[in-house]
């Protein structure tokens, strides 16, 4: 089974990293899988975003038509995206930014404030690992576990271990909220 | 093979021409090949080997030449306008069979362009940007772990033949980020010595490399030279990958990425009951122009699909010679195909 995801909000966000980690921790929960960044001009102001694959046989796309699951971190992604959602496809909607419900009504929608988990978790910027918390529960496409693993590594390894703590706190309150 | 590791497809070709030896890396910096040379700047000097940020892309180059007369082995990257820079160099290097590595991590054109994605730099690359009778061998990678076995091969292959090797990406392989086992490190007391190279010719006779010869009947010497080696090429190092093709009636032909998303798009055709297949070159010079004539005498047509305006379309034509309809389909300026996209093509060309 393929199962892809695009995460998208404002620079800064911390899309990409959330996409990463994703990413990591399908790899290694044994699912190959590929990462994709916007990378153009649009990144600087306007909308941040990164398509991540996960399938058990290799991966043959990058970029998806119908991606089976979106994370909206602000209303422009919502947008922008929602309509190319796969029917049945998991929504994971950030409502302290976003003024709006889903239109679509062959999906699954949660919607969760992820400033207000982020700032409860201890930093306000982590609001990128609520979101993948949040994601992670809803559509279940790797273990909670494996990606706190995979994200403490990826801190460590770019220096940043005191940020491990409060960013795992931050992807529980995602995970047990949604 | 190593532990498995996710790297975006620029930071594997770094990897892997430090693993394949190279010694001197001289560049100018250009989206969207910027983490290539960040790589470098990162670990060449760590390494004590050779890693110069060039005041510009022909600086760049010609460093490669004079690294490359030394007999080390030396590669430069860039991005499509920095590659056009790179033309003159690239012909000395030809002319003088001199061994290189260059990676283009194409973006949208002509002109400046934009940074996006392209293929629509394929003339250029195999069909000499620079001036003369010369060829270089080009390697098309479709996924970050071939992107780093073909570096290897590129280095290989230089030495092999004395002759520039360049790595065609574009700028979504260089910015992906995929699973990769990336190959040890090739020993380089493994290689063969190269007793052409310019390395001090004290108790020798002088080495001269050159790409000049002011007579014409010697300067047509050494361009004979040139061409047989080319044959060689021809007859020795043609690749290409070939799936579904078995049963197929229809193929696509493509290189790169869009080789990787027309394998999505021959899932979902088969799904809908539509036997495609895909045509894969991996050498776009050499091309695989007789495995290509073979394939299209078993299937009814070849799709050629790209990120250009047509550019590998003249050598699937070629290759076909009418034994089969080749129609295309291509987007320009750095749009990139997506599998949907693509597979209605595909739907206006199935039985």
């Amino acid at each position: 089974m393929e199962r892809s995801v695009i995460i998208a909000g404002f620079g800064g966000q911390g899309v990409i990293l959330a996409g990463k980690i994703l990413a990591q921790a399908g790899m290694d929960d044994g699912l190959e899988v590929t990462w994709l960044p916007s990378y153009g001009p649009e990144m600087r102001g306007g909308t941040a975003n990164c398509t991540v694959v996960l399938s058990d046989e290799p991966v043959g796309s990058p970029i998806v038509d119908q991606p089976t699951g979106l994370i909206a971190m602000n209303r422009p992604s919502l947008d922008k995206f929602e309509a190319m959602l796969a029917t049945d496809g998991v929504v994971v909607v950030n409502s302290s930014l976003v003024d709006r419900t889903a239109d679509r009504d062959d999906v699954r929608a949660t919607y969760l404030p992820f400033n207000d988990l982020a700032a409860s978790a201890g930093n306000p910027r982590t609001i990128n690992m609520v979101a993948l918390g949040a994601y992670l529960k809803a559509s279940g496409v790797v273990p909670l576990e494996t990606a706190k693993r995979a994200m403490s590594r990826m801190l460590e390894e770019s220096g940043k271990s005191k940020l491990i703590d409060v960013n795992c706190k931050a992807i529980e309150e995602g995970y047990n909220a949604a | 093979m190593g532990e498995r590791l996710l790297l975006r497809g620029n930071e594997v070709i770094a990897e892997a021409a430090i693993r394949a030896g190279c010694e001197c890396y001289f560049a100018y910096p250009i989206t969207p090949q910027a983490e290539l040379l960040e790589h470098m700047a990162r670990h060449m000097p760590r390494l004590g080997r050779t890693f110069v940020q060039a005041e510009s892309e022909i600086g760049a180059i010609s460093m490669v030449y004079g690294a490359a007369s030394t007999g080390v082995r030396t590669m430069t990257s860039s991005s499509s306008p920095g590659i056009s820079l790179k033309q003159e160099g690239i012909s000395y290097l030809a002319g003088s069979n001199l061994p290189a590595v260059i990676v283009n991590v194409v973006r949208g054109g002509p002109g400046l362009g934009n940074i996006a994605p392209s293929q629509c730099d394929y003339f250029q690359a195999t069909k000499g940007g620079g001036h003369g009778d010369y060829r270089m061998i080009v390697l098309g990678p479709s996924t970050v772990p071939e992107a780093g076995e073909l570096t290897i091969l590129a280095f290989d292959l230089a030495d092999k033949y004395r002759i520039p090797v360049m790595i065609l990406a574009d700028g979504l392989l260089g910015q992906m980020m995929e699973p990769v086992e990336l190959p040890e490190p090739v020993d380089l007391e493994s290689l063969p010595a190269k007793d052409w190279a310019a390395t001090g010719a004290e108790g020798r006779d002088p080495n001269i490399i050159l790409s000049f010869d002011l007579g014409p009947e010697n300067l047509k010497q050494m361009n004979l030279v040139l061409q047989e080696k080319y044959r060689e090429i021809v007859n020795n190092e043609v690749r290409y990958e070939e799936s579904d093709s078995q049963d197929a009636d229809i193929v696509i032909a493509a290189h790169g990425t869009i080789a990787r998303i027309a394998k999505s798009v021959v899932r979902m055709a088969r799904a809908e009951g539509i036997k495609l297949g895909l045509f894969r070159p991996i050498t776009l010079w050499p091309y695989p122009y007789e495995p290509l004539r073979a394939l299209a005498d078993r299937v009814d047509t070849v799709l050629t699909v790209e990120m250009s305006a047509g550019q590998m379309w003249e050598d699937v034509r070629l290759a076909v010679a009418e034994r089969a309809k080749t129609p295309f389909y291509g987007e320009m300026g750095g749009v990139v195909p997506t599998p949907l996209t693509i597979l209605n093509e595909v739907r206006k060309h199935a039985n």
